[in-house]
């Protein structure tokens, strides 16, 4: 065996002088970097920078930098190209990766403002008045009709289709167990329920642990079927066909067989130690008609009672394949942007296919409207909701909600070290080693997941008063309240947004 | 028909429903409606393409007899009951399965057995492409997938799981046991095809050997059910010749990535 040619990608270092010894930062690495030989030695190579130890050190002795090595700059060929051609001709293998996209990719939500009242338009104190966050996933109708009895008390004659009742407009994008850890996955479900959103279970089944917070929960199909019985279609408030993901659109997934446990494949209801694998496409659907087939048949199995929606990633054709999803029946649309995240995807997919969701929302939404069937269908938007104003813009441009992924995990503390398919994350998210997993009480990640969702929601709130409007629902769709600064007129034209300095 | 067997006949009926003219969700109401008051035989007639009899529907002791032609998704999600379809079937019949028996006495189309998870299903005559991809077994759940006739391409993709067989009656002259891409991306389960090894094409994923004696042991009890099914003679289905068709590895895909 050669030695490898890729230079470490961290340094890690600790003050000798104030290293107490405990060794704690050797127990917190799940990486194996660290060892004792009479003083902290660390495996430069094994590090990937996640900061577990960092933060674990009762002295604050450790810091962990990136490598300084210095190779000769070339803008063309970065030390990226360079260091995946060694790593590609060591391996002969696709390389995989972790997260979202961690490159420069443009970020439209950071060239687009929102609008604020000053003298013309009063606006509103959220802190004194009340303001309406409330969601409401699913079909909507064309129109209501009332019948008002001989007492004078009215009385909806229209039959409403199933609707989920959101408390914000914010859900937890699907993320599976198996993908993620047990105690991960139960904080999001717990926080699910305290705040009265949704959580997901992504492809993997539903584990006896988190079946009380089923009743908020979408139950994922997806072409593997991982854990899909009629039971599981029952037990949750939704269910979600995937067809695609932001982060690796267009392929499927798969499971490593080592990461198949026994309580991985009681959950998912396949072998121990077999690979699980998610095919790239789901082969009973070849076009509208056929995903139409699908979304009939889980609507027959759950007896018209929830609402089914369909994940896809956001790539060229968008519009017209959400038009078609909606035409096919789906209650809601979940789409996902090229930066959304993943637990395991080559990475040459995860930074080369799809588009930006910015774009998607907007393309989406006016395609819907123009067909007069926006009613139809509520709409999700993800991939990379960094934060509140993200979020507040995405709900601009005509999202009904957004789901967050990656800043729930990072609640829970993951750093974004992108190692998430090695299965050994130190901070107990991504890995099944129970060693790790139980550093997460799900009790506390339930409690730091839902702080983050009210101090979104309290931000969303400010911004909503300061525009002058109570409702999140008048800022649905209301692009006349962003303004875009350095984007061409095309991409203006895609949004639907108009330059900053344009009035009204 | 005496009058003893015609009440017989009758009574192993149950509720007759006539379902032409219905729409599927209404003939599926109507079902599932029967089913939750009680009735454990049912009768539909002059189906007509009406999509998702039986889906979702749980229950051992429920059996449904279906005259005519069910539409796709037939059995889909189903949990227990059996269907009996005098008739040929469409697409994606018994799609992610958990228990329950399928009998077709007639062809069937594209895409069945997809992720089935448990119970049986039996086409008396051919069936299409990629059928009973990614079937899985569970503990005590291996679902069964016996084709009479021919499958075309790509059966057994992905197949994780769960007994596949083919037998190839009425076979006309060169039309091909099985399709090309056999079993492609397999990773468990075990596949019957009723030929010699050296008639079946070969693939680098699969192993295949005349089928042993405990491998007969295994495909005995589903022949036999097969042949009760359809009023065959078990016998002389269960002289083979068999292949037994089984994956080289449980991770195909393992050594295809390396980290970023």
């Amino acid at each position: 065996m050669s030695t490898s040619y890729i230079p470490p990608e961290f340094r890690w270092t600790n003050d000798t002088e104030t290293c107490c010894r405990c060794k704690r930062c050797i127990k917190q690495c799940g990486w194996g970097a660290l060892r004792w030989e009479h003083r902290v030695v660390a495996d430069q190579q094994a590090c990937v920078g996640c900061h577990r130890c960092e933060v674990f050190c009762p002295e604050s002795c450790i810091t962990v930098l990136p490598n300084p090595t210095f190779y000769r700059p070339n803008a063309n060929w970065t030390l990226r190209h360079r260091k995946n051609v060694y790593r590609q001709a060591e391996s002969g293998g696709v390389l995989l990766t972790g997260m979202g996209a961690d490159q420069d990719f443009p970020v439209l939500f950071d060239s687009l403002f929102l609008d604020a009242c000053q003298v013309t338009n009063p606006s509103i104190d959220p802190l004194r008045e009340p303001m309406e966050l409330r969601t409401y996933l699913g079909r909507k109708p064309e129109q209501v009709e009332v019948a008002v009895a001989a007492d004078g008390r009215v009385s909806l004659k229209t039959p409403l289709a199933p609707n989920y009742q959101l408390a914000f407009p914010i859900i937890f994008s699907p993320m599976s167990y198996g993908s993620i850890s047990l105690t991960a996955q139960k904080s999001l479900a717990m926080a699910a329920e305290a705040l009265g959103i949704l959580w997901n279970t992504g492809e993997g089944g539903l584990h006896e642990q988190v079946k009380p917070y089923a009743h908020c929960a979408v139950v994922q199909c997806a072409s593997g079927r991982f854990g899909v019985n009629v039971e599981y279609l029952h037990a949750g408030a939704a269910v979600e066909i995937k067809i695609g993901q932001g982060a690796k659109p267009g392929i499927g997934g798969h499971l490593p067989g080592e990461k198949v446990t026994a309580d991985v494949s009681t959950t998912r209801m396949i072998p121990l130690g077999s690979d699980a694998i998610s095919p790239a496409p789901q082969h009973d659907i070849y076009s509208i008609e056929d995903l139409r087939q699908l979304i009939f048949a889980l609507k027959e199995a759950v007896d018209y009672q929830k609402p089914v929606g369909v994940k896809i990633a956001a790539v060229h054709n968008v519009a017209a394949i959400a038009s078609g999803i909606v035409r096919a029946g789906a209650d809601y649309v979940y789409l996902d942007g090229v930066r959304g995240g993943t637990g395991a995807a080559p990475s040459v997919i995860r930074d080369n296919l799809g588009i930006p969701i910015e774009l998607a929302i907007a393309a989406v939404d006016q395609r819907l409207r123009e067909e007069g069937i926006r009613n139809q269908a509520s709409l999700i938007a993800a991939g990379s909701i960094r934060s509140s104003a993200d979020m507040a813009k995405a709900i601009a441009l005509g999202a009904d909600a957004v789901a967050i992924g990656t800043a729930a995990l990072l609640s829970l503390g993951c750093t974004l070290c992108q190692k998430c398919y090695t299965g050994r994350c130190s901070w107990g998210i991504t890995t099944q080693d129970p060693e790790l997993t139980r550093r997460i009480d799900p009790v506390w990640g339930a409690e730091r997941v839902a702080n983050l969702v009210h101090a979104w929601a309290a931000e969303l709130e400010e911004m909503l008063g300061a525009m002058g409007v109570n409702a999140v629902e008048s800022l649905r769709g209301s692009r006349e309240r962003l303004r875009a600064v350095g984007l061409d007129d095309r991409t203006l034209a895609i949004l639907g947004v108009k330059p900053a300095g344009v009035g009204a | 028909m005496t009058t003893t067997e015609q009440v017989e006949a009758d009574q192993q009926a149950g509720v007759v429903i006539d379902a032409a003219g219905l729409h599927y969700r209404d003939l599926n109401r109507r079902v599932r409606e029967l089913v939750a008051a009680g009735e454990t035989a049912l009768t539909l007639r002059n189906v007509r393409g009406q999509r998702y009899i039986g889906d979702g529907l749980t229950g051992k002791d429920v059996r449904i007899t279906i005259h005519g032609v069910p539409g796709g998704d037939l059995a889909a999600f189903m949990d227990g009951p059996t269907l009996e379809v005098f008739g040929n079937g469409q697409d994606a019949a018994c799609n992610t399965m958990n228990d329950g028996r399928v009998i077709i006495h007639g062809h069937a189309g594209d895409a069945l057995g997809y992720g089935m998870r448990g119970g049986s299903l039996f086409v008396r005559g051919d069936a299409g492409y990629r059928v009973g991809i990614h079937m899985k077994a569970y503990k005590t759940q291996i679902p069964a997938v016996v084709i009479g006739g021919c499958v075309g391409d790509f059966f057994g993709e992905y197949m994780a799981g769960g007994m596949l067989v083919v037998l190839g009656l009425d076979r006309k002259p060169g039309q091909r046991l099985v399709g090309g891409y056999l079993a492609s991306g397999i990773h468990g389960g075990e596949i019957f095809l009723r030929a010699t090894p050296d008639a079946l094409p070969r693939a680098p994923y699969l192993s295949s050997e005349p089928v042993s004696a405990d491998g007969l042991k295994a495909l005995t009890p589903r022949l036999r059910a097969f042949a009760d099914a359809f009023r065959l003679d078990a016998d002389e289905l269960l002289a083979g010749p068999f292949t037994r068709l089984t994956p080289i590895s449980h991770r195909p895909f393992a050594a295809k990535y390396a980290p970023a």
